[in-house]
């Protein structure tokens, strides 16, 4: 069918507009309904004779977050470094470097540690979901579940779900501690104070709170990590190449998530 | 295992009953009105080349989509209105082999085949592999269990997707494409099969292809689907035989020729449709 003219440019930019926000609100009531429906089934799955299986909880949990340490474990010990380096270069100008410990815990606690594992596990883990995902949906495995009448919710996102609301607050209050043991050993380097002094002076200024703070954003992110990776996942459409796109979109989608809600997190708590 | 209640039911009862069927994906109809039926023991083959609503027709069948209009009664119960669990219950009773297989990759061939029962039932482990082995056998894959998928080869993983399908023993068998992609004798092999699966369990079985040679080697009737009608539905000699000229297009493989304007195509070409007045 042939257009009857050339559409204005500006014009064909709101289209464009219109059908992506659309596309962004499909995406969102997907996401919406997924969750929910998770929690359906997590809470009534045995009642409606389809449990949420403990074992492939537990392999997921394995998965997103055991093998995750030794990479959480550098990134954060790697950030706990590189504040203290940056805390004591903007303190000197006051003479103050001791006082690099309040930002040092402040900063790692309530911000840092749980930005980078979010970032790590939405890098990690929601690529991996939405590939597997997109790939299950396009090889019709999805459709194969439903016709065996195993609902794909209950089977294959629920399970992600309630891993990654499990493991990714471990996983920070994890990188917690090993950022603040590597700034530690930095700051008692650099500054001659013992790890000791250091970890008491960082005690004394924490409250539980500030812990808090940053394992109530991880849940936030894991939330988002799993169903960003999911609806990327399966809005698939052509082959490899479409598997390749969702699990990219999954990527930048589930880092830009992370990285807004953390500072909506931290205006709407922290002032 | 639950007897199905309608298994001593009136055996003369379709198990499939199609009625006026329409279908859209977005805004394009798919099928236009289509009605046919299936009776119990019998393997239909529904045939048609690529684009004539087949495979669109049967993901209507296993209730993955939703018609337009018209109605889709599956051993009895009206499958277009059922709600999700409904649903789930009733797709117990039929199995699916999909066309590229569809086992899962993150599971072995045996786990693969165990899994509704897993998922269904409260048989203990041993029982369970008991009888996913004796469906392995039926399939002639004894002993392949422990592999993943990928390291199968084609035909196996058709055979191994027939196993998973018939581990519950299901009322009703839906095959999609069971020989597209295979050479001659693996193919001729899975046709085998489908037809001892009829013999053997007395299993109603609806199979999806454009293959000529293996519909009409398997088929106790065919249904022929093109451009999103019914043009037939009989016994293989009747479709053979039938005066219907777009039914024998078919069979001898020839294109529905446009005429060639030639004015059109080299506008066509050179895209200068539009513009010209």
């Amino acid at each position: 069918m042939a257009a009857p003219g050339p559409v204005p440019l500006r014009l064909r930019a709101l289209e464009e507009l219109g059908r992506a926000s659309l596309h962004a609100l499909a995406a969102l009531g997907l996401g919406a309904h997924l969750l929910v429906d998770s929690l359906l089934w997590l809470l009534l799955g045995s009642r409606r004779g389809q449990t949420v299986r403990p074992a492939s909880v537990f392999s997921e949990m394995v998965q997103i977050g055991v093998r995750a340490i030794p990479i959480a474990s550098l990134l954060a010990g790697t950030l706990g470094v590189m504040l203290a380096i940056q805390g004591i270069y903007q303190l000197r100008r006051f003479g103050a470097e001791e006082q690099v410990v309040i930002g040092v815990a402040f900063g790692m606690v309530r911000e840092f540690a749980p930005l980078i594992t979010g970032i790590l596990v939405a890098g990690r883990s929601g690529s991996a979901l939405a590939a597997r995902l997109a790939t299950m949906t396009i090889s019709q495995e999805v459709d194969a579940l439903r016709v065996m009448g195993i609902n794909p919710v209950r089977f294959l996102v629920a399970p992600s779900l309630f891993a990654m609301l499990l493991v990714l607050p471990a996983l920070v209050v994890w990188s917690d501690l090993v950022s603040l043991f590597a700034a530690g050993l930095y700051v008692g380097g650099e500054l001659g104070m013992t790890l000791q002094a250091f970890f008491v002076q960082t005690l004394d200024l924490l409250t539980p709170d500030d812990v808090m703070h940053g394992v109530w954003k991880s849940v936030i992110f894991a939330v988002l990590v799993t169903l960003i990776g999911i609806v990327d996942g399966s809005a698939v459409t052509g082959g490899a190449e479409g598997v390749g796109r969702a699990t990219t979109n999954s990527v930048v989608h589930g880092i830009s998530a992370i990285v807004l809600t953390d500072m909506l997190f931290a205006f709407a708590t922290t002032r | 295992m639950t007897r199905t209640p309608d298994r001593d039911a009136d055996r003369s009862a379709p198990v499939v009953e199609v009625h006026d069927l329409v279908a859209h994906y977005g805004r394009r109809e798919i099928l236009h009105g289509v009605s046919f039926s299936v009776q119990r023991g019998e393997i239909m083959v529904i045939m048609g080349g690529s684009g004539s609503g087949k495979s669109t027709l049967l993901r209507h069948l296993l209730g993955l989509e939703r018609p337009s209009a018209g109605s889709i009664r599956i051993l009895g119960q009206e499958i277009t209105r059922m709600g999700d669990l409904e649903l789930y219950a009733l797709s117990r009773r039929f199995g699916v082999a999909f066309q590229g297989g569809a086992l899962f990759s993150s599971m072995t061939v045996g786990e693969n085949v165990m899994l509704p029962l897993r998922e269904h039932t409260r048989l203990d482990r041993e029982t369970m592999k008991i009888m996913m082995r004796l469906k392995l056998e039926v399939v002639n894959l004894a002993g392949f269990e422990e592999l993943m998928p990928s390291e199968l080869s084609g035909g196996m993983v058709k055979r191994a997707a027939f196993a998973r399908a018939i581990i519950m023993d299901p009322v009703i068998l839906f095959c999609d494409e069971p020989s597209a992609g295979l050479d001659p004798v693996v193919s001729s092999a899975l046709d085998d099969l489908i037809l001892r699966l009829r013999d053997a369990l007395g299993m109603t079985i609806v199979v999806v292809t454009h293959e000529l040679e293996s519909a009409f080697r398997i088929a106790d009737r065919i249904t022929v689907l093109d451009g999103g009608e019914i043009l037939a539905v009989g016994r293989v000699a009747e479709v053979r035989e039938s005066p219907n000229p777009r039914i024998q297009n078919l069979l001898q493989r020839r294109f529905e020729e446009e005429a060639i304007d030639p004015d059109a195509y080299l506008a066509r070409l050179t895209g200068e449709e539009a513009r010209r007045s």
